[in-house]
């Protein structure tokens, strides 16, 4: 390689390199801000300010959702597995909504035993089953429940 | 010299490149078509619904490879500006502003795509988390690309400042592939890991998807031959081998009636 053309080589390197580490360094700084929402943990750790509009994220805890008889008021915990935090909303709650599914609720954090959502949406995971077979899955665990007791 | 280098430079000569690129644009084309049609009707017929989304989850089998190509365009776009800044290999210019507008096309597919399955999926078209805002970005990127060459009236110059935002926008590709593993995000992390051999969806999914990402790149490099070839007559168009083809290319080319 002729010089003129490896002292371009080696700017371009470079210039790629100072980019990189200028941006690494910058989403380093941003790392809290470029979360799109705590977890419960974090709310428990106070990294989360109590009265100010928040988003949290976490799994559906099984067997916590309660719907009121007669409005749209819902109650739920959700749960990083670690730590669990109530939620109540008042609305309509996603399609994919269901207990054991991720959420993300934009509202504002009462305390750290309440979270007033004003909207919820439904996290989907990476996993991808055909319809047919979560059913097979479903039927084989049910079946393997009766064979245990 | 390197008989590799030598068929490297023929390859890239102008005339040659006008000549191989239009010889080899008709294969590319049908089998972009023929891989993808297969590739639809597997994925939006015969493939199976997704237990928790339905029906919803097949516009993944159009968003899913049109965000891989968005990515890989702009990964191609910056291989060849970085050859036009170091070797100032003419062809290389003219096939990285090329690539540019497929690219933009597949971002804005994938960004509406996305938007729509977000929807029924989430409960919302857009959030401004990791993933989707660097997808964004990545569109912005294609913009700012287009138009700084377009700024210039020299267009070797322009295709040289392109290439140098091109690089710099390198730098955006792992944040996009990574941003659902370094921050929280609404969007999920990937299905498919190709390195781990792990991957969370149903091989009766991936294979259509599989097929999909193949028909696009072969729909890309169909597309880029075809824009680069009228590319390449129209810088050319004052030179001996475009009079013969076509007499008359340079008055046309700048601007007179012919």
């Amino acid at each position: 390689m002729n010089p003129i053309r490896r002292r371009r080589l080696i700017l371009i390197l470079l210039g790629l390199s100072a980019v990189g580490i200028a941006s690494a360094l910058v989403l380093l700084a941003l790392r809290q801000n470029i979360q799109h929402f705590v977890s419960p943990s974090d709310v428990d750790a106070g990294l989360a300010e109590a009265g100010r509009r928040i988003r949290i994220g976490g799994i559906v805890e099984e067997g916590s959702l309660r719907r009121a008889s007669d409005s749209l008021d819902v109650h739920f915990v959700v749960t990083d597995r670690f730590k669990t935090l109530p939620v109540h909303f008042r609305g309509i709650l996603p399609d994919l909504f269901r207990e054991g599914q991720s959420v993300v609720a934009t509202g504002v954090l009462r305390d750290r035993q309440l979270f007033e959502a004003e909207e919820v949406l439904a996290k989907h995971d990476e996993n991808y089953i055909p319809a047919e077979v979560a059913d097979a899955i479903a039927r084989g665990k049910a079946k393997q429940a009766e064979a245990q007791q | 010299m390197h008989p590799l280098w030598l068929w490297f430079h023929k390859t890239g000569s102008p005339p040659m490149f006008y000549r191989l690129a239009g010889k080899l644009m008709p294969w590319f084309w049908a089998l972009a078509v023929i891989i993808g049609v297969i590739g639809l009707y597997l994925g939006l017929v015969r493939a199976p619904a997704d237990y928790l989304q339905g029906e919803s989850a097949r516009i993944m089998y159009i968003h899913v490879p049109s965000a891989w190509m968005s990515m890989f365009i702009f990964a191609f776009m910056a291989f060849c500006g970085a050859l036009a800044l170091i070797w100032h290999v003419k062809i290389s210019e003219v096939l990285m502003i090329s690539a540019a507008p497929i690219g933009m096309g597949f971002t804005v597919v994938t960004l509406i795509t996305g938007s729509l399955w977000g929807r029924p999926t989430w409960g919302t078209y857009w959030e401004w988390d990791a993933r989707m805002t660097s997808e964004l970005v990545l569109l912005f990127l294609y913009f700012g690309v287009q138009g700084l060459y377009s700024a210039f009236d020299d267009r070797r110059k322009g295709a040289r400042a392109a290439a140098i935002l091109a690089l710099i926008g390198l730098v955006n590709l792992p944040i996009i592939h990574y941003s659902v593993e370094w921050w929280n995000t609404l969007h999920q992390g990937s299905s498919i890991k190709l390195l781990s051999g792990k991957s969370t969806i149903h091989p009766s999914m991936l294979w259509p998807l599989l097929l999909m990402a193949i028909a696009t790149k072969f729909w890309f490099v169909a597309s880029l031959l075809h824009r680069a070839r009228g590319d390449v007559l129209e810088m050319e168009s004052g030179k001996d081998w475009v009079q013969q083809m076509l007499p008359g290319a340079a008055e046309s080319a700048d601007g007179k009636a012919p």
